[in-house]
């Protein structure tokens, strides 16, 4: 058999797990459905945002939800010139490690700053919500944050 | 600790966590053979040359001896079902109605089973040594692809003996 007689074939599998949230993650998920923000209280008063269900230090279970952000700081980030299909916007952007106002741990998400040149270590970002009613419960009910104050 | 909220919904307790890959899949060579042959309604194996045995599909070599499988070897349309499993439980994707069998098919000259659906029987009556012919989508329908096989059903003969298909459990 020659080789231009081998077979190839475009594949495509996909599965549809969903996961249980547990006290702690349903609770940031639900806030987020609500436009909200929340972190958990950890040991030494630090305010983890994304919440962790553990106390990252201690192992021990985490305190009280408290409201963080909305706006936060860039902590770093990294351009993305050709976004992939699975990504939050389908231009260019930066993933950023974003440390919301009153919390003490970074969250990653997209910021939709236009241009590379329009994204800096230190800058203040704010959310962009989705509408109430497309918000289900997910980080993607957060379209992207955007330079405070900017015009994007 | 409670996700407090005004939302009618009540409170999020699950995500959806999709998770999909595109890919590219190459068969290769010994393969491809056996799915060419499918796209002529038939089963292509090959044969060791060193212990004689029939693998279908083959993967273009004997996993006991290690040599690269080179006789073609056509089989039968009919085979004996070795074991199998009827299939009670709705899943995401389903294409067949429930219950439905899948089972395991020994072709007629062959030394390694594959998979196939049985129909045209009740589940309740699928047994180990059933005799059963593949039932080919049309002529014109024909694709190098396992979807060119409809399904099996009994081919009418009596039940093969346990001792002829013992090994292939």
């Amino acid at each position: 058999m020659a080789d231009s007689e081998v077979l190839h074939a475009a594949h495509h599998i996909e599965y549809p797990y969903s996961r249980s949230l547990g006290p702690v993650l349903s609770a940031f998920m639900t806030g987020l459905r609500d436009g909200r923000l929340l972190g958990v209280t950890a040991s030494g008063g630090r305010i983890v945002c994304p919440p962790s269900e553990y106390d990252p230090d201690t192992g021990d279970d985490v305190g009280e939800l408290v409201e963080v952000g909305p706006g936060g700081v860039v902590e770093s980030w990294a351009w993305v010139s050709t976004p992939l299909r699975k990504h939050p916007l389908d231009r260019p952007f930066a993933w950023a490690l974003i440390r919301l106002d009153g919390a003490d741990t970074a969250l990653l998400h997209a910021v939709d700053a236009g241009s590379p040149g329009a994204v800096a270590t230190g800058d203040r970002v704010v959310p962009r919500f989705r509408p109430a009613g497309e918000r289900v419960g997910s980080l993607a009910d957060i379209e992207a944050f955007v330079p405070e104050g900017g015009a994007v | 600790m409670t996700a407090a909220t005004a939302d009618e919904r009540g409170p999020v307790t699950t995500l959806a966590t999709p998770i999909a890959l595109d890919f590219d899949f190459t068969p290769g060579v010994a393969q491809s053979r056996f799915l060419r042959g499918l796209e002529q309604g038939k089963f292509m194996g090959q044969r060791c040359s060193v212990c004689g045995k029939v693998y279908v599909p083959s993967r273009g070599t004997c996993p006991t001896d290690g040599v690269p499988t080179t006789e073609d070897v056509e089989l039968s349309n009919s085979g004996t079902v070795t074991t199998f499993c009827v299939v009670n439980v709705p899943f995401a994707g389903q294409s067949i109605e429930i219950p439905y069998i899948a089972a395991q098919v020994l072709l007629d000259g062959a030394n390694l089973s594959f998979m196939g659906l049985i129909q045209e029987l009740p589940a309740t009556e699928v047994r180990m040594g059933l005799r059963v012919e593949a039932v080919w989508v049309p002529e014109d329908e024909l694709a190098p692809s396992l979807a060119s096989v409809r399904y099996f059903r009994p081919n009418g003969e009596p039940d093969a003996d346990y001792e002829t298909y013992k090994e292939y459990l």
